[in-house]
């Protein structure tokens, strides 16, 4: 029999295991940090309980049908403890999954979907290149949540931002202000926002964003997203009275 | 098949799985560990008020849906986007002389920053949570979720304030700093459960005949996958195999429920991906979702209950018209297809004109003359057009 190097796409390791080729720069020991961190969230163990393989959840999951993605390679790595294959799929494959937890059917009780959560979590905490890239072109949403407290308001449906909805949107772009005040609830005639949120509500939403470590996050993924919403709160809370 | 007296019985009853008994459900009744925790003084549980209807969740324990006294926990998309559902929501309460209560005192419970794009973390979400959760339980209205992401959100929420005490101290400490008690609702209520708690006095109250019209269902993966625990299931209703809600109304309305085999499968929402990975979900939404309904039982209409569903499966319609796909069913909520059962307006009400894909046919099915309801539309826009009006309101909307 003869002994062949790796492939030289691979790198052997010390403990006889293989760093794959498209993150074998990264040292192995921040590798090991960052799955550390993932083990360490609460809701790890709530996610986790290891995996038979059948392939249940493959089958029930929509990303898995488009993409090169598999639920059960999310919930074997985390099983074995693959801290390389781990690394790849928070860089490669995480951003593809739909969040639907079709994967919640798991007969072992794995939360595939809910693994995926804890792992994009990890990676925009520590401000990986490739979360970064995958929120390129979300500032504005991250915007709208965390300074109003809703999402996907009226004035969001513009014709450049949803060419293929057709020309309807054009049509309610057009109108929308007018249409907004031809809905009968009172909450509702807004446009920046989906309803009226007073102002009180959003200084208490603001001191959760401040005393949740969020902000954090935020700064990791956006430097300059983070300081526009920054400014708007501390505007808002100073106003209000509070010292930030 | 025929018993040793000759008596035939159905395959359908052999098949027929047993209900559900309750002491043997393969998961814990959170409801209980809420009240411990309240004994031991960690939380407040904001009870159901007075008159409930009991429904059946998936493992055969009784749920109880509150018939009014109800703070409506609006939806983002629903709101911005699909502003027809919310409408119809608050126009069946109203119908049924229900008190509720449409806060200015909510947020959403800002998912899109968890399942999208991972910007929040689990203390913050249950803390968005808590402080809705509180702010509902001073004005003494029981909340009502309107997003099948918030009431899945929430179940999840509710498990890890119950489960992870570090968390919910953490929690407990920022409620603090907001001069709110920590609150959880007895119940996690989505909308969608009180209207099928209340088909049958829908139904009493229909003035058009749907008998004609086939819809086929879309369950939102949110309201029973998520978290599977306290979705309604009905041994009545797909043998109690499938959640109950929203098929419930469709055939209580006299409608026939067209089935196809994809039924299970999500929408192609997918968060992130409705926004920034558009041909995905388009692809999904039609080739998965309504090319297959198509083939498989030529509906008239796709009957959903959650923001996302609704948004997905109209939108993506149109580009795959463009390619010559066998598309082409319109989409509405179950809150919509109530509402116009009992006569609402198909604009001022269930505001049809935010929808994309073409539902006149279905509404001539319907028996409304849906050319002569635009013209009454687009007079009340003329009254608000020339400062006549300056909203329209509800006694417009039933005039």
């Amino acid at each position: 029999m003869t002994v062949t190097s790796p492939p030289s796409q691979f790198t052997a390791l010390p403990g006889g295991g293989i760093a794959h080729g498209s993150y074998a720069d990264v040292p192995y020991e921040d590798k090991l940090a960052l799955w550390e961190e993932v083990k360490a969230d609460a809701r790890f163990p709530d996610y986790m309980y290891g995996c038979y393989e059948c392939g249940i959840c493959v089958a029930a999951c929509p990303s898995a049908r488009f993409y090169d993605f598999s639920p059960r390679k999310i919930a074997q790595a985390a099983a074995r403890e693959d801290v390389e294959l781990v690394f790849e799929q928070m860089n490669d494959d995480v951003w593809n999954c739909s969040q639907c937890f079709s994967c919640n059917r798991c007969p072992r009780q794995n939360s595939p979907g809910g693994l995926i959560t804890l792992l994009r979590e990890v990676a925009v905490r520590n401000g990986l290149t490739t979360a970064k890239d995958a929120l390129e072109g979300y500032g504005r949403v991250v915007y709208k949540i965390m300074t109003t407290g809703t999402q996907i308001s009226p004035d969001m449906l513009q014709p450049d931002a949803f060419p293929d909805w057709g020309p309807d949107v054009e049509k309610t772009s057009d109108n929308l202000e007018l249409w907004r005040r031809a809905l009968p609830p009172e909450t509702l005639h807004t446009t920046e926002m989906s309803w009226q949120v007073s102002d009180e509500t959003l200084i208490e939403l603001y001191l959760i964003w401040l005393h949740s470590d969020v902000m954090d996050m935020i700064e990791q993924a956006d430097e300059g997203l983070h300081m526009i919403i920054l400014d708007v709160m501390e505007e808002t809370l100073e106003d209000a009275g509070y010292e930030v | 098949m025929t018993t040793t007296d000759n008596t035939f019985i159905p395959l359908s009853e052999i098949r027929k799985p047993p209900v559900p008994d309750p002491a043997k459900a393969p998961t814990e009744d959170i409801r209980e560990q809420l009240f411990a925790l309240e004994d031991a003084g960690e939380l407040i549980v904001q009870r159901v008020p007075e008159p409930y209807i009991e429904v059946m969740t998936k493992y055969g324990r009784t749920k109880k849906i509150p018939e009014q006294m109800t703070w409506h926990h609006k939806s983002c998309g629903q709101c911005g986007h699909i502003p027809g559902y919310s409408t119809s929501i608050f126009w069946l309460n109203r119908q049924f002389g229900m008190s509720y209560m449409d806060p200015t005192d909510q947020t959403s419970c800002t998912a899109w920053n968890y399942y999208a794009s991972a910007t929040s973390n689990a203390v913050a979400q249950a803390g968005v949570a808590s402080r809705n959760f509180a702010a509902a339980y001073a004005t003494g209205y029981f909340p009502m979720i309107h997003c099948g992401t918030s009431y899945g959100h929430y179940k999840e929420t509710r498990h890890e304030i119950v489960h992870h005490e570090e968390l919910r101290h953490k929690v407990r400490d920022i409620m603090g700093k907001l001069n709110k008690p920590l609150v959880m609702p007895e119940e996690i209520v989505h909308y969608s459960e009180w209207i099928h708690a209340m088909r049958d006095r829908i139904a009493e109250r229909q003035v058009r005949d749907f008998s004609s019209i086939t819809a086929s269902i879309h369950p939102a993966c949110h309201y029973y996958k998520l978290v599977t625990e306290d979705a309604i299931y009905d041994p009545d209703i797909y043998g109690g195999q499938r959640t109950a809600t929203v098929t419930g109304i469709v055939e209580s309305l006299g409608s026939t429920v067209g089935d196809y085999s994809t039924f299970f499968d999500c929408c192609g929402f997918g968060f992130r991906h409705i926004l920034v990975q558009r041909d995905f979900s388009r692809s999904f939404a039609t080739q998965r979702k309504i090319e297959v309904m198509k083939e498989e039982a030529n509906p008239d209409v796709v009957i959903t209950h959650d923001t996302g569903c609704v948004t997905t499966l109209d939108k993506s319609q149109f580009a795959a018209k463009a390619h010559q796909r066998n598309v082409g069913v319109p989409v509405l909520s179950d809150a919509q297809f109530a509402a116009l059962a009992m006569g609402a307006h198909p604009y001022r009400i269930a505001q049809l004109h935010w929808h994309a894909t073409d539902y006149t046919a279905l509404l001539e099915k319907m028996g409304i003359d849906w050319e002569a309801a635009w013209a009454e539309f687009e007079v009340d826009l003329g009254r608000l057009e020339r400062g006549e009006i300056e909203y329209l309101s509800w006694e417009d909307a039933d005039a």
